[in-house]
């Protein structure tokens, strides 16, 4: 094949090699530890046995609770623990609930377990000593993630994840169109804005803080400042005004074009899936590439929507699974992630009849059998392929998020 | 040992309200007592004042909560005024008890879908009638002045505010006044007003309070049907509350006791309000004017009723066809393709929650029922009329805004290990389900025919089996009734079980107000019609089963009830 641009770029000859050899390495290392670690992860698997795992995990999707449920059924009769999906409407409530705990002093039998989580909630777990001592590198599947090719796993919008946090699945922005509707789709903010103009009514995007709309925000700011190393820091007053300055004057120019003249946006992500459908708007974004072949699949959007992404791509991130500081079943809770993390539930996973999600596991870590399994998966009729998923862009510093939202509640609520 | 019931009843308020409330002032005022932070200071009520757009949401609190009761409040006394001698005023009275039944979630899921611009009326009109061949940009729900929130109130307000109407007045002998009234040539309208208005609106004041703080407070329906820029007080503090950023704590708690005083104040202006009218209706009142016949006046609050429950039954009928539906776009009137996987994937993952909707409901209808009944019977022997001070305590968690003290209570629960309990769900849902069944009991209860009781004490009989085997057969009505308006109370409850659940605890109502957050509406269909159907079905069987228990007892037919 090809190799494209981007790939060419970055991957000297001898970055390969060292690559490959750092790969090698790591390789060797997990090889030369397997033995200690196989002692204590054996007793990790009996002392997890019989016990209740309780997964705080966002249940709005009835495809993911499925899927949920489905590793529920998996890990009681592979390893005696019983899962329950506890389904939450909104991870930061959870985040309030161990404060709550921490706050009460209850420091053991907290009563979440598992949960799912990224970004800037991650970012008060960990800053709030809410979360356990790190895990993630000593679950035996972690070896089959490449973190030299997918940063991503470690470094939860640049924040280190420390091993607080475990790998699950992988997202990234990207756009759906309805293909009646729009004839070629607007691949930059600048175009995105001169079609709604053209258009007016037809685009929103979820309401800050949702995370979806928060990402989209984040998403214009990229294209429009292109990588400024300061995204990377913390946000200062400076930095964050001479960064965000073109994104306001892009709000400010399209707002009056947006859907119910931007004076009321979908609360979420799949609301917003569901305007499409009901025709109300003609394009959306989603935080899942896969998202639109699978909701056609389940008839709830029409078989003419398709997804692209802007030229200079949209960002990317990772999404994790994390131990609370006071959990009751700490030994199930890891026994669960790596469970999670195997090449059977990932490839399950990136299945877009099931949900299509993609995986965090390397290809070339896995077993020609699975990686077999990997191959096989279809992709969807509206996905796109992982060429043209490239560039895929990095996620600047939590503390954006806060700023960002404010001063789009500043700006949009304040001057309604 | 019936002594223990009143204090009993009393525990189950002042314990809960009280914590809850502490434990929200004293963030408000920076201080966090776990954390060991007593540094007194009002950077939470800095912070509040300058949210963006926080006056816009006050003045939006107070205008749907407001707007909302009144306009319940002219229909019902409208309607009553001008059809009370009417067939439609029965029939009112039969198909607006289930709406009551329906939790506000479900109507104002049902509601939405109804009115929005690609919704039910969109798709029947469109594109022949209207031209629409896509969607019209339009704000019809979730518009800026918070009319589709109005609407939703109204529409379930409006029948608790009858059904409390009618209990008031056959406690103040409506037909006996109405009869000398209309003997001294009053019209029917203008005899209502002057005679009846007066003498119900005292026992009134208390549930109209309820529904004036409720509708300040609401945050489910305003979730799906308020404006979001920015929504209404109640909901932003609801959003604050559950922020990552921990700072938000101390501005949620600072909101919250801003909330507590909108709903003060509201309470205050409206009491205000209503003396200032009563005063300037005096001449009004006594100038003799007898009033026409008022017929043509009765057509408007009429349609009012008629409109309120179509809307109501379109809605819970679009969910019943969400349910069956695999592919339904705009502008089909109907499903382009019909269904049942959605019922057979998910129907088995009803079964759970409604397991548990039906335990906790049954256990707090229960025991809210044995409380009050206790009670009731204590206050009987004794001789005792209720205080005007225990009425406002049976009130409180109606008043109190929900998002006021629950946080609190959370932090009380966790410290004695209770939450994620049973019992701490349960006793969380007596707080809002006693107050209900002590409404739907206490008048009825007070207005049992003492001489059956003692006619069966000259005869030898105690007052225990008095209780057992004269009372409660002969009220059994009334309280089958309280028992289903409690069931219906406590499996629509979202916040309380939410809090007190510590979130592991599913039911009906978690699930689908989950569930509508995903934007399936064949799934939240499924599970908002069923969480409607549970308290009808308690609800049917409450008004079916005393007349078959009482089928051979000729003066216990329905005909007297």
């Amino acid at each position: 094949m090809y190799p494209t641009i981007e790939r060419t770029l970055d991957m000297s000859p001898l970055s390969r090699i060292i690559s490959v050899a750092i790969g090698a390495g790591l390789l060797a290392t997990a090889a030369l530890s397997t033995n200690a670690m196989a002692q204590t992860w054996d007793e990790t698997l009996s002392a997890a046995r019989g016990q209740t795992v309780f997964f705080n995990a966002w249940g709005g999707s009835p495809k993911i609770n499925d899927y949920i449920a489905w590793a529920a059924d998996r890990v009681e009769e592979e390893f005696g623990i019983e899962l329950r999906h506890v389904k939450v409407d909104d991870t930061a409530a959870i985040v309030a609930r161990v404060l709550a705990e921490k706050t009460a002093g209850r420091d053991e039998n907290g009563t979440v377990d598992l949960i799912w989580i990224n970004g800037e909630n991650f970012a008060t777990m960990k800053s709030g000593n809410l979360l356990a001592a790190p895990f993630a590198q000593s679950l035996p599947n972690f070896a089959l993630v490449d973190v030299e090719a997918t940063p991503t796993a470690i470094s939860d919008f640049t924040v280190p994840t420390d091993g607080q946090e475990s790998p699950w699945g992988m997202a990234q922005l990207v756009f759906m169109y309805d293909t009646a509707r729009v004839a070629s789709p607007p691949r930059s903010a600048a175009d995105l804005l001169a079609w709604a103009q053209a258009n007016p009514g037809r685009l929103t995007y979820p309401q800050p803080p949702n995370f979806t709309g928060t990402t989209f925000l984040k998403q214009i700011m990229l294209d429009l400042a292109g990588s400024d190393p300061a995204l990377q820091e913390p946000a200062t007053d400076a930095s964050f005004d001479a960064v965000t300055g073109p994104l306001w004057q892009w709000l400010e120019e399209i707002t009056p074009s947006l859907w119910r003249q931007g004076k009321a946006y979908p609360a979420n992500g799949t609301v917003l899936q569901q305007l499409i459908d009901d025709g109300e708007i003609n394009i959306a974004m989603t935080f899942e590439p896969a998202g639109a072949s699978s909701a056609i699949e389940q008839g709830l959007l029409p078989e003419t929507v398709r997804t692209f992404i802007f030229d200079g791509g949209t960002i990317g991130n990772s999404h994790f699974v994390a131990i609370p500081y006071n959990s009751s079943a700490r030994a199930s809770a890891m026994v669960v992630a790596n469970f999670l993390l195997s090449p059977e539930a990932q490839a399950r996973k990136q299945d877009p009849a099931v949900w299509g999600d993609f995986t965090v596991l390397a290809a070339d870590r896995l077993s020609p059998a699975d990686a077999n399994i990997f191959d096989a998966i279809p992709r969807g009729v509206a996905t796109l392929s992982p060429t043209e998923l490239s560039p895929t862009l990095a996620e600047p510093h939590p503390s954006w998020v806060g700023r960002l939202e404010a001063e789009w509640q500043r700006r949009i609520i304040g001057s309604n | 040992m019936l002594r223990a019931f009143p204090t009993a009843a009393v525990f189950v308020f002042l314990v809960p309200v009280l914590t809850g409330l502490t434990a929200t002032v004293f963030p408000a005022f920076g201080l966090q007592p776990g954390l060991d932070d007593w540094s007194f200071d009002f950077g939470a009520w800095r912070d509040l004042a300058a949210t963006p757009g926080i006056g816009r949401s006050i003045r939006l609190s107070l205008t749907t909560g407001i707007g909302a009761t009144m306009i319940s409040l002219l229909l019902v006394f409208s309607f009553i005024a001008s059809s009370y001698d009417r067939p439609g005023f029965a029939r009112a009275r039969k198909f607006l008890s289930p709406v009551l039944a329906i939790p506000h979630a479900a109507m104002a899921i049902g509601l939405a879908f109804l009115v929005a611009p690609s919704g039910w009326i969109a798709r029947a009109i469109s594109p022949w009638a209207t031209g629409w061949t896509q969607p019209p940009d339009a704000m019809l729900v979730q518009d800026s002045a918070g009319l589709a929130l109005i609407i939703g109130l109204v529409v379930k307000e409006t029948p608790f505010l009858f059904l409390i109407t009618l209990s008031a007045l056959s406690q103040a002998n409506m037909d006996r006044r109405m009869s000398v009234a209309r003997s001294l040539g009053y019209g029917p309208i203008i005899g209502w007003v002057k005679c009846i208005l007066p003498v119900i609106y005292g026992p009134l004041r208390l549930p109209i309070y309820a529904v004036l703080a409720f509708s300040l407070s609401v945050v489910d329906m305003a979730l799906i049907l308020a404006p979001t820029t920015p929504p209404p007080l109640a909901v932003q503090v609801f959003a604050w509350a559950r922020d990552p950023d921990l700072a938000m704590k101390f501005q949620a708690a600072a909101g919250a006791i801003l909330q507590l005083g909108l709903v003060a104040s509201a309470i205050a202006l409206w009491s205000c309000a209503a003396r200032m009218v009563a005063w300037g209706c005096r001449p009004f009142l006594s100038n003799g004017r007898r009033g026409g016949s008022g017929r043509l006046a009765a057509i408007i609050p009429g349609s009012g009723f008629v409109l309120l429950f179509t809307a109501a039954a379109a809605g819970i009928a679009s969910m019943a066809v969400w349910a069956v539906t695999w592919r339904w776009r705009y502008p089909d009137v109907l499903p382009s393709t019909w269904s049942i996987t959605n019922i057979q994937r998910h129907g088995p993952d009803l079964f759970a929650p409604a397991g548990v909707s039906i335990l906790v409901a049954l256990l707090a209808a229960g025991i809210a029922l044995a409380l009050v009944l206790g009670s009731l019977e204590h206050e009987r022997r004794r001789s005792l009329t209720l205080g005007r001070w225990v009425m406002w305590l049976l009130y409180t968690p109606m008043l109190v805004p929900q998002i006021g003290f629950l946080f609190g209570f959370q932090i009380l629960l966790i410290r004695t290990d209770l939450d994620g309990t049973l019992s701490a769900i349960v006793w969380t849902h007596l707080l809002f389900v006693l107050p209900y069944v002590f409404l739907a009991l206490g008048d009825n209860y007070r207005a049992f025919d003492e001489r059956l009781a003692v006619t069966a004490q000259t005869l030898g009989v105690g007052p225990n089996r008095i209780f057992w085997t004269i009372r409660l057969p002969i009220l059994m009505r009334p309280i089958l009734i309280a028992f289903a308006i409690a069931f219906a109370v406590s499996v629509a409850q979202y916040l309380p079980t939410v809090f007190a659940g510590a979130g592991r605890w599913e039911t009906l109502t978690t699930e689908a107000v989950t569930l509508a957050s995903g934007g399936d509406r064949r799934i939240t269909g499924l599970f908002a019609l069923i969480q409607a159907l549970l308290p009808l079905v308690v609800f049917a069987a409450a008004a079916g089963l005393p007349a078959w228990l009482y089928r051979n007892r000729r003066a216990m037919q329905v005909a007297h009830g």
